[in-house]
């Protein structure tokens, strides 16, 4: 993986002490709070409710042990023994002093991280499909790509003052898993008469108006991708509105003003801007696309596996939900859980973060991503090594066997710690994992993606959730409504909302209906909730949540 | 302390808390006696009176040194002090409600 060079650690402690020294101004009462806001948020501190919160960056999800162990440091020594890994595959600290921020973002600068792009209106950090370079079903690996746009985004002097905030994902693979078509800017890799090249989505987001991302461009050159990206946002910048913060991302942009337009005014920048790349872009990703060579897998028999396999039922279930295939078939990708039932999604104990720091250099060459579905990966396991990897993750409770299942959610801070939530996400999130996992359905129901959402602004992807939930106030209650048949793959589609919302107390039972009602209707445990929708429409299911009366004139549960 | 008595056609004030975040911590805070600041909301002081309450406000929104935020939130008071009337205000004075469960022994 990427190393810094030597600008990049001369940038971060430049960059620091300017920090540093905001800070202790604020401190000081020389700077006022109006003043340091938009500074303090440039670096990643966010006011919360209960305390400040630092945002680092993990671009496209990618780390090694030592950034892990940093991490683990930071939770120890300046939070409170936890970390939040997110939906953007950022981790956050959720009760740092503000005056210990600074020390943090040094002790970060060690090990080449930061809190750049994590806040602001700029482009953020990139995130990237969590298995890049490891999948079988991948072109390539896209983070040499994504590392340089990191490069040619960080700090670029054109992109400081957007109308919005602006977020790029990129993928390898056919196969989505990085929602790219929710995002302002999705990038999918294609081939053309052998070369790999970009499918240009734009326009893609969440949030209070959620827009799955049409196609600008079907097949871009690589070569030709800094100066496309450049004119795409640049045209955002010129066109993009400022007179209403929610009417400014480019979804609204594009719609506005058309996407055909968008595409001519795109191109005639591109042809303006392309000439200027005169081969330095491509020379710098030749070079980071060295540091990204594979690692050497090793050669050995894969017969413990086989043997756990056939002789510990835990371990076999583990496996059977954990693992992914890996482009070499003596190898399989990991899926370390970080969805405990009861536990707080995505949240990782100073412990659990060493742990899997040492696991990581003892069995995966070194590395860990974070999955934007809130969990870790181990992207480059021997299969003979599975059994002794599963063994140490039970023993620090990181071996939950649920991935793609039910309690596998995606859940916002919410109210329990974010200043724009209007409800909670993670009690929710705890109490349908528990429900469904006493009830012993969890296995039966099989692959289901519920994503919950404490407020419109979808950091949950709720949207994109097999089953969504967002939580909302109605007059001082929390309530929560319920969307079906969202998806964040490459068969993205936003979910319908069900009907009225419910309360707290009622979300559950309705659940409850909702998923006997799929496992009545299903054609065999083979269709999962999200096929069964798509054949059946939402009408069955809409029944099963409201009864008879379909919903949208509400029901004694439904507020 | 004795409230002044409100004219009896002047508009009906809900009893308020003064709240803020901490400026070096970040943590909730509200104006206590003495004009004090604590982290417990049950000892804070009650507004019943639209003119202290806005002035009271105004010399915290006077101390960016010290605090951040600072703003009047309604409350219900009770025999053992205030207690937050939205549920915001409830998890602002109780914290997380994942801590309650013991999820997160360290805080």
């Amino acid at each position: 993986m990427y190393s810094y060079s030597e600008f990049d650690t001369a940038f971060l402690a430049a960059r620091n002490a300017q920090f540093r020294a905001q800070v202790a101004r604020r401190i000081s009462g020389a700077l006022s709070e109006d003043e340091f806001k938009p500074l303090r948020l440039m670096n990643g501190v966010y006011l919360q409710l209960h305390a400040y919160m630092l945002r680092v960056a993990i671009p496209y999800g990618t780390l090694n042990s030592a950034q892990m162990h940093m991490l683990a440091h930071l939770a120890e020594r300046w939070d409170r023994g936890y970390g939040h890994f997110t939906t953007r595959q950022n981790i956050q600290f959720n009760w740092p002093a503000l005056e210990d921020i600074p020390d943090m973002l040094d002790a970060l600068a060690t090990v080449g991280m930061h809190a750049i792009q994590t806040s602001g209106n700029t482009i953020r950090n990139i995130t990237a499909d969590h298995f890049a370079g490891a999948s079988a079903d991948e072109i390539a690996d896209p983070r040499p790509v994504a590392e340089l746009i990191r490069q040619w985004s960080t700090d670029h002097p054109e992109f400081q003052f957007l109308p919005r905030k602006f977020k790029i994902a990129i993928t390898g693979s056919p196969n989505d898993r990085a929602v790219t078509r929710a995002h302002d800017i999705g990038l999918r890799m294609v081939l053309e008469n052998g070369q790999p090249g970009f499918e240009v989505v734009v326009g893609g987001g969440l949030g209070r108006t959620p827009v799955v991302g049409k196609v600008l461009r079907p097949f871009l050159p690589q070569d030709d991708l800094l100066p496309y990206l450049e004119a795409i946002v640049a045209v955002y910048n010129h066109l993009g509105r400022r007179d209403n913060k929610y009417k400014a991302r480019i979804k609204i942009t594009v719609n506005e003003t058309g996407l055909d337009t968008i595409r001519s005014m795109v191109e005639a920048e591109f042809a303006l801007r392309r000439p200027h790349f005169s081969g330095a872009d491509q020379q710098a990703l030749a070079d980071i696309s060295a540091q990204f060579s594979p690692p050497q897998l090793a050669r050995k028999s894969s017969a413990p596996f086989a043997a756990a396999y056939q002789g510990d039922p835990v371990f076999r279930a583990w496996a059977d939900t954990n693992l992914h295939p890996h482009r070499d078939a003596d190898h399989a990708i990991v899926t370390i859980s970080l969805k405990a039932h009861g536990q707080t999604p995505g949240d990782a104990t100073a412990q659990q973060m060493r742990a899997m720091a040492d696991l990581a250099q003892r069995f995966g060459h070194d590395e860990l991503r974070i999955s934007h579905e809130q969990n870790v990966i181990l992207p480059h396991v021997h299969r003979a090594d599975l059994p002794a990897l599963h063994a140490q993750l039970r023993a620090h409770g990181l071996a939950t066997a649920n991935i793609g299942l039910l309690s596998d959610i995606i859940a916002c801070p919410g109210m329990d710690y974010c200043a724009l939530a209007t409800a909670r996400s993670i009690p929710v999130a705890q109490d349908i994992a528990l429900h469904f996992q006493q009830l012993g359905l969890e296995q039966e129901i099989g692959a289901l993606k519920i994503k919950i959402s404490g407020c419109i602004n979808a950091c949950g992807h709720h949207h994109v959730g097999h089953i969504g939930i967002l939580g909302l106030d109605r007059a001082g209650v929390e309530n929560y409504q319920i969307t079906l048949g969202g998806d964040g793959s490459e068969t993205t589609s936003l979910g319908d909302r069900a009907g009225p919302g419910f309360a707290a107390e009622a979300l559950i039972p309705a659940l409850e209906r909702l998923l006997r009602a799929y496992l009545a209707l299903r054609r065999d445990q083979d269709e999962p909730f999200l096929a069964a929708y798509r054949r059946l429409g939402a009408a069955p299911f809409k029944e099963a949540l409201y009864g008879t009366d379909t919903g949208e004139k509400g029901h004694a549960n439904a507020a | 302390m004795p409230q002044p008595k409100q004219p009896s056609n002047a508009p009906q004030f809900a009893p308020h808390v003064l709240t803020a975040n901490h400026l070096l911590r970040g943590h909730v805070v509200y104006l206590c006696a003495r004009n004090t600041w604590g982290a417990d909301l049950a000892q804070a002081q009650v507004f019943t009176d639209a003119a202290r309450a806005d002035a009271a406000l105004k010399r915290a929104q006077a101390q960016p040194d010290l605090l951040v935020g600072a703003y009047l939130a309604p409350v219900q008071p009770g025999p053992t002090g205030p207690r937050a009337l939205h549920f915001r205000e409830a998890f602002r004075a109780t914290g997380p409600s994942a801590r309650a469960r013991g999820l997160h022994p360290q805080t």
